[in-house]
This record gives C-alpha cells, sequence and structure tokens, in this order.
C-alpha cells in the first residue's frame, strides 16, 4: 500500500500527469498559445487595409494604442474602481447579515442573492435601461423632487454605466466576503465585548480585519471584469462613456484593425496586472490562490 | 458559550448599538431589493404590449406574449443552440476538470503547485482578452489543419467554451474534495478490490455531488456567456446573447423577456430541486 500525506495524498510519478495531460493541454491549446498568437498579432503590420497582418516588430502598434485611446483606458479603470467601491459598500451588509444573522435561513438567503445571475447579462442590462429610461417612473420622480432638471436624465450618463457594473459584478463580491465572514468565530467577537469593546468597535478591530481576504478577492473579481467590460457602456452609457472594452471589441470586429486591437489588448492586460499586484501589496495578502 | 449572545453579534445595550444594528439590517434588505429590481421588471414587462419594436415603457397588461412564448424563431433558434453549446462544452469540461482536479487532491507530485497556478490564470483574465487571443488563434493558419485557418462558427464556440469552463470545474470540485477521506479507497483495496473496480464503487459515488455541482457551474457560465462567444462566433452561428445583442438595435421583442422568465424559473427549480435531493441523499448516506 502506498503512504498517504496528512492530507491523504498519496506520492506518485505517472497516474496524476496521466489525469492532467487532457486537461491541461486544452489549456495550453485555447489559453496560453493564444496569448501566444495575440502577441505576434501586436507587434503585425498591414500592408493595406484587406491585406493579411504580417508579423513585423511593429511597435508602434503600443504607442498608436496609448496616444489614441488614453482617454478610453482611464475611463475603464475609473469606472472599474467606482463599481468595485459601490460593490462593496452594498454587498458587505447583505454578506453580513445573512452570516451573522441569517440563522436558519442563510442558505435560502445566499440562494436569494444569485438568483438574479440566472437571468442573462445582456437582459440584465436592457432591464435597467428600462429602469433608467427617460420615461421611467425613477427619473420622472427624480425630476419632480428637483434632484434632476427637467431635462436631466440617467441613461447615457456615467452614472448609469458605474450603476450596471456594480449591478452586474455583485454576486462577485458577496459570495467571497460571505465566505470569509462565516469563517470567523463568534467567540471571537464575545471576547472583544468581555474585553468591554463596544460593537462597532469589536466590529472594526476583530470582524473587518478577517473579512480582508474575502474583500479583497471579491474586489479582485469586480474590478478586473468591470474594467474589461463593453456591454454596460454600449446599452447605459453613449459615445461620451467608451470604455477600452468598446474600443477593442470595435477594432477586432468591425474596423478589422487586428495589430491595435491586439496591442490594446495587451496594454490592458499589463495595467489590470500591475493594479492586481499594487493592491496585494498594498493589503499584504500575497497568497492570492 | 453565551448562545444569548448570538453569532458574534454581541448583546445590543446602548441605544447608539440598536440603531446601527437596525440601519445595517435596512442597508441588507436594501441591497436585496437592488439585486431583485431588474428581475422585477423583466418579469413584467413579459406582460407589457409595447408600441413599437422596442420593449422599453410600460403601456398595458397583456397575456400574448406568454400565449405564444416561441413567436420569435430567431431568439428560439438561437436558444436551441445555446443550449447545445452549453451541453457539450459542460461534459467535456466537466470530463477533463473531474481528471485535473483529482490529479491535484488525490497525488503528491512535483508540478502540482505550478498546475494549480495554470489553472487559476484563465479565471483572473479578463474576458475580452481570452476572446480577442481565441480570435487571433483562430484567424492564423494551423499546421494541424493543413495550413488553413479554423472556420468560425458552432466548433470554434464551444471550444471556448470549454477553455473556461475546464478551470471552473477543476476549481470547484478542488475545493468540494478538500477533506475527502481517501483512506476508504485503501479499505476497498484492503478487501481486494482493483483500483478500477475501488474508483468506480467507492470513490465516484461519493464525490457525484460536487461533479454534478461543478456541471451544473459549466452549464450556467457556458449559457450565459456573452463576450467571448461574440468575439469567436463569426458571422453565422448565433447564440442566445448574441441573438439578443444583435437584435436589440433594431428591437427588443417582449418574448426575450417570456423566454427570461421561463429560463429564470427553470434554473430555480433546478436549484432547488439539486438542493433537496441533495439533503436527502446526505440524509440516507448518514453523512451528516
Amino acid at each position: 500500500m502506498l503512504e498517504r500525506d496528512p492530507e491523504g495524498r498519496k506520492q506518485a510519478r505517472v497516474a496524476p500527469w496521466l489525469l492532467l495531460a487532457p486537461g491541461m493541454l486544452w489549456l495550453f491549446l485555447f489559453y496560453f498559445f493564444p496569448l501566444w498568437t495575440l502577441l505576434r498579432m501586436s507587434l503585425s503590420s498591414r500592408p493595406s487595409r484587406f491585406a493579411d497582418p504580417v508579423f513585423s516588430w511593429e511597435w508602434s502598434n503600443y504607442s498608436d494604442a496609448f496616444s489614441r485611446y488614453g482617454a478610453q483606458f482611464s475611463r475603464s479603470f475609473l469606472y472599474a474602481a467606482l463599481a468595485t467601491v459601490a460593490a462593496l459598500l452594498i454587498a458587505y451588509p447583505l454578506a453580513y447579515v445573512i452570516a451573522f444573522r441569517g440563522g436558519a435561513w442563510k442558505n435560502v438567503l445566499l440562494g436569494l442573492c444569485v438568483v438574479p445571475f440566472f437571468t442573462n447579462y445582456l437582459i440584465r442590462t436592457l432591464a435597467w435601461r428600462t429602469i433608467l429610461g427617460d420615461q421611467a417612473p425613477v427619473v420622472e420622480t427624480l425630476r419632480s423632487l428637483g434632484v434632476l432638471a427637467p431635462d436631466g436624465r440617467l441613461l447615457r450618463t456615467p452614472l448609469a454605466v458605474v450603476g450596471g457594473l456594480t449591478y452586474n459584478f455583485l454576486p462577485f463580491m458577496i459570495l467571497p466576503i460571505y465566505v470569509a465572514l462565516e469563517k470567523i468565530d463568534p467567540r471571537l467577537v464575545d471576547a472583544a465585548r468581555d474585553l468591554y469593546s463596544n460593537t462597532w468597535r469589536a466590529f472594526r478591530k476583530v470582524v473587518f480585519p478577517l473579512s480582508l481576504p474575502g474583500v479583497f478577492a471579491g474586489s479582485l473579481l469586480v474590478f478586473i471584469p468591470a474594467a474589461g467590460d463593453f456591454v454596460n457602456s454600449y446599452y447605459l452609457g453613449s459615445a461620451k462613456t467608451t470604455m477600452i472594452g468598446n474600443v477593442v471589441q470595435d477594432q477586432f470586429l468591425v474596423q478589422l484593425d487586428y495589430p491595435v486591437a491586439a496591442a490594446l489588448s495587451f496594454v490592458f492586460m499589463a495595467i489590470v496586472m500591475a493594479v492586481v499586484i499594487t493592491y496585494a501589496r498594498l493589503l499584504g495578502t500575497e497568497d492570492l490562490v | 458559550m453565551r448562545r444569548g449572545r448570538g453569532h458574534g453579534d454581541g448583546t445590543v445595550t446602548s441605544p447608539a448599538g440598536r440603531v446601527g444594528r437596525v440601519l445595517v439590517n435596512l442597508a441588507a434588505a436594501g441591497g436585496l431589493v437592488y439585486l431583485f429590481l431588474p428581475i422585477f421588471v423583466i418579469v413584467l414587462f413579459s406582460f407589457n404590449k409595447p408600441k413599437g419594436k422596442f420593449n422599453a415603457v410600460w403601456q398595458e397588461f397583456t397575456l400574448e406574449n406568454w400565449a405564444d412564448p416561441f413567436k420569435n424563431r430567431p431568439l428560439v433558434d438561437a436558444l436551441y443552440v445555446s443550449l447545445r453549446v452549453a451541453l457539450i462544452s459542460m461534459v467535456v469540461a466537466t470530463v477533463l476538470g473531474t481528471f485535473v482536479a483529482l490529479a491535484l487532491v488525490r497525488y503528491r507530485f512535483r508540478g502540482g503547485q505550478i498546475t494549480n497556478l495554470l489553472l487559476v490564470l484563465p479565471l483572473t483574465a479578463p474576458e475580452i482578452l481570452l476572446g480577442a487571443s481565441l480570435l487571433t488563434l483562430f484567424l492564423e493558419p494551423h499546421l494541424v489543419l493543413a495550413n488553413r485557418q479554423f472556420t468560425l462558427g458552432f466548433t470554434t464556440i464551444v471550444i471556448a467554451h470549454i477553455m473556461f469552463c475546464v478551470s471552473y470545474v477543476a476549481m470547484t470540485l478542488k475545493a468540494r474534495l478538500r477533506g475527502f477521506d481517501w483512506t476508504l479507497e485503501d479499505a476497498a483495496m484492503d478487501l481486494g478490490a482493483g483500483p478500477i473496480r475501488t474508483f468506480l464503487r467507492v470513490t465516484l459515488p461519493l464525490i457525484t455531488p460536487g461533479i454534478l455541482a461543478a456541471a451544473l457551474l459549466s452549464f450556467a457560465l457556458s449559457i450565459d456567456d456573452f463576450i467571448i462567444t461574440y468575439f469567436v462566433a463569426g458571422p453565422d452561428v448565433k447564440t442566445f446573447p448574441l441573438q439578443i445583442f444583435g437584435q436589440s438595435r433594431t428591437a427588443t421583442p417582449p418574448q426575450i423577456n417570456v423566454l427570461a422568465t421561463m429560463i429564470l424559473v427553470g434554473s430555480v427549480a433546478v436549484l432547488a430541486a439539486g438542493t433537496w435531493w441533495g439533503r436527502r441523499r446526505a440524509r440516507r448516506l448518514g453523512l451528516r
């Protein structure tokens, strides 16, 4: 009989690789290898508008990407950051109440948080377009209250885009925070209170620090897809709210300018990675995985 | 244990504490309302009789849309394509992902750590990057295809969906298998079962709920995906989300809402049935 380690794993040489081979081969062929073809494409040039791109160390694609679409880059990351903060503010109390006050209803409440996301992403965003529409009750109420000018609107504003991003990626914030809060031993809070800490202080000094891994994971899971999204800007925004996703999508599928589109994608990936690493340093949680 | 203190909530003595408690509860309730607002609108507007082509402003109540939910042929055809894509990707991704997860939790081997990392990377990549990179791959001529390009369409969509589902399946299953008692396998082998018999009769039945959960997740991800699919679909094949996106420029028929409501109710039913089945099974096996 083979020896097992404390986690019950066997020492083996061949068996794990046989099991890994098909799945990992698929990932190599259709995840890692495409990144290489994307990189090659980003350094290619097009002899003419309808000719196939040729690899030629065309670094100017990158400078073009930056100089032409700097505004879209900064807008994407600003919107994504705002959506992340908004999602955190909405998700935290919800996760907290479910984890600490849910009782027997915990699983049902958690299920309720996920149910809305069984409808398609586009349909949800279209529903927000209806809710925020110019003739919708929300806008009319805000106008009559004087919050919005008589001709003011919500749709086609940055606010609508950020709101859509917040909504669409909210479960990715709720679930990790819930998991982190759920793990906290309630006796720790009791201990803090026995030492004459009030509820708020106990939260600030005990609960919140212990939930940080969840906050960290949730923030990344919201920030990354939000920064690369183009659907919310397309449905809820205007020409003034285009994000980098809209540009990449347009260059790749409408303009068919593959080299510039590929360069844009690479720059985008580089910035996302830089943000992730800085964020990991700031929060001191480097064991991400 | 002082039960009276509830779950880490502390006894609320001061009026300020009581107000704080109510405020947090209100914030949570507000969060739930926010989550369900669009869903309410989607269901409500499936009963709307829109003027013109866009179902965006409330006009009047009607049951017409529900009387003929499959009226919009392109939408129904697209839904059928989506179901086929999701089913094929689910089966392939679940098999591949289960193998990967088993390798990682059952064996200790060199390269296990790096495999874990490689597995997470696709999950952290922005979808637009996955779509864009796959498109460049499909545009290049390939040796294996006798130097021809891939034809963008059903096959390329399935390839892409399997790619992002494998990681999800493997990660979900890995989490579920943590703490699994592998010595049960030793017991079976001690009793004279061969490795294959042990796997089929002991291991597989025990990990089946985890595999089913991972498969369902993969199905849901595949059927919902828009961004990656949009890049690799080509001009001719339309999945459900692609069809909605294409149509939404010129029309949003109320049948979209009807189908969406049906899908929502269907998935909630599957989820509830799955939970019920899981609990009953756990009780029968005396696991909990």
